[in-house]
């Protein structure tokens, strides 16, 4: 039998929670005697070469490539995990919902006490530029998300017992320590 | 002179005195409902229903219902642990808790119960609502995004001459918690600590501490909430 097949992405994360991802030590040797790595930072395949089995999410939603990004996954991914509190509830960058974009953007660009001297007071407007969205949303207002792990970032162990068990079918068993959501 | 009474919950032969509010009774048995808003020797509030079982076929809030000689009361049965789940995430999202950067994470109540009932994710959409934070006084911030209305700061916190220095304004969904700036300036160190524990969640911050406690030494670190009375069973 071939061996499941991973794909992760960060969107409005940090990439902290790919690192928790590393967190869990020798056992990566483990990791890859059980599953293969498609599309990912951790191994910079850019593109879905293959369908995949996992789809794991850091971040929730910020922008317009954020949105085509998950919905990418879902399209390639037979199970998606939200990996971490910015993917499920939105995280710190969620904290501007609730407060206009235009005031966001103005509080960045033009007011805020950082900001250095931007005299023609260019707004960034670029086409290249993906469009920011009114708020952060959590992945699984944009698709269906199947498993979520909690935490900022989830401690590797939860994430390593997660994914051991979705990959050989065993039992979960989570003990109270680890799931926490900070 | 105080009548001993026996009821039973989820079957368990237990022991009050009359009168004694059913939490309270539950608790002195060794048996964990799970409040947000009441506190012993409260007048009670009755208003995060947190504290839900069935009493004879009925839904009641065990902290404003007194334990009756006969009750038969329904705990911890996989209706009531869905309805406690269903409680803690619509509190989830309908403030903004983003436990990463909470004073409280770790010590929090409504957090602690989140863990217990093994909330990965609310089944409630996001409200995002946008609330002010106070930080006007000398020793608190009032960080509103958290607060889950349970008025304990109300019932509690009060000056020599008996005065709340913390009110409710408005109501429904402008409702707010309030610190009255003129007592407020009156308040000593431990009145601000005092408020800041029996606050259930982050929103009443004392000024100039915080994150005190390292992350693994934190209230419900390893302990899930209600495991202290559970384990003083008698
Ligand atoms: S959950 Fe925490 S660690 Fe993960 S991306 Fe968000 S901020 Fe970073
Ligand atoms: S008050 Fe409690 S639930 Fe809310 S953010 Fe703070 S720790 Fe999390
Ligand atoms: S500030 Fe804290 S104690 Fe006061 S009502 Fe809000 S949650 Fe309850
Ligand atoms: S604890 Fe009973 S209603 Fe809040």
């Amino acid at each position: 039998m071939s061996k499941p097949i991973i794909a992760t992405t960060s969107l409005a994360g940090c990439f902290g929670c790919h690192m928790a991802i590393l967190d869990i030590d020798a056992r990566i040797l483990q990791l890859i005697d059980l599953v293969e790595f498609n599309k990912s930072p951790i191994d910079d395949i850019k593109t879905f070469t293959k369908e995949c089995d996992i789809g794991i999410i850091e971040g929730g939603c910020c922008n317009s490539e954020n949105i085509h990004v998950l919905k990418e996954f879902r399209k390639h991914c037979k199970i998606l995990i939200s990996l971490g509190e910015c993917a499920i509830m939105g995280g710190l960058p969620a904290l501007r919902n609730g407060i206009d974009v235009k005031e966001c953007i103005e509080e960045a660009y033009l007011k805020g006490p950082t900001v250095g001297r931007n005299t023609e007071r260019i707004l960034p407007n670029d086409e290249e530029l993906p469009m920011i969205l009114d708020k952060v949303y959590p992945c699984h207002e944009i698709v269906k998300i199947d498993y979520y792990l909690p935490g900022c970032p989830p401690k590797a162990d939860l994430i390593w017992a997660a994914v051991v068990a979705l990959v050989t079918g065993d039992e979960l068993n989570i003990p109270y320590e680890l799931v926490k959501f900070d | 002179m105080s009548e001993t009474i026996k009821f039973t919950i989820d079957g368990k032969e237990c022991q009050g005195t009359k009168g004694q509010l059913l939490v309270d009774a539950a608790a002195d048995n060794g048996v964990y409902i799970p409040v947000l808003c009441h506190m012993r020797d409260l007048i009670p509030a009755g208003s995060c229903r947190m504290c839900t079982v069935k009493v004879n076929g009925r839904n009641m809030a065990a902290c404003t219902t007194p334990a009756e000689e006969g009750m038969a009361v329904e705990n911890n049965t996989p209706e009531f642990l869905d309805i406690r789940k269903a409680i803690v995430e619509m509190l989830f999202v309908e403030g903004n808790h983003f436990c990463p950067a909470c004073e409280k994470s770790g010590n929090c109540d409504l957090q602690a119960l989140g863990y217990k009932y093994q909330m990965m994710v609310p089944r409630f959409p996001y409200a995002f609502e946008r609330r002010e934070i106070d930080a006007t006084t000398p020793k608190i911030f009032l960080e509103r995004n958290r607060c889950i209305f349970c008025k304990r700061c109300v019932r509690v916190i009060k000056d020599e001459e008996g005065r709340s220095i913390f009110a409710f304004k408005g109501r429904g969904t402008t409702l707010e918690i309030n610190i009255d700036k003129k007592l407020a300036a009156t308040m000593t160190d431990e009145m601000a600590q005092q408020a800041m524990d029996i606050c259930p969640v982050g929103c009443i911050l004392k000024k100039e501490i915080g994150f005190v406690t390292p992350i693994g030494q934190r209230k419900y670190d390893t302990m899930p909430i209600g495991s202290d009375i559970e384990n003083n069973h008698q």
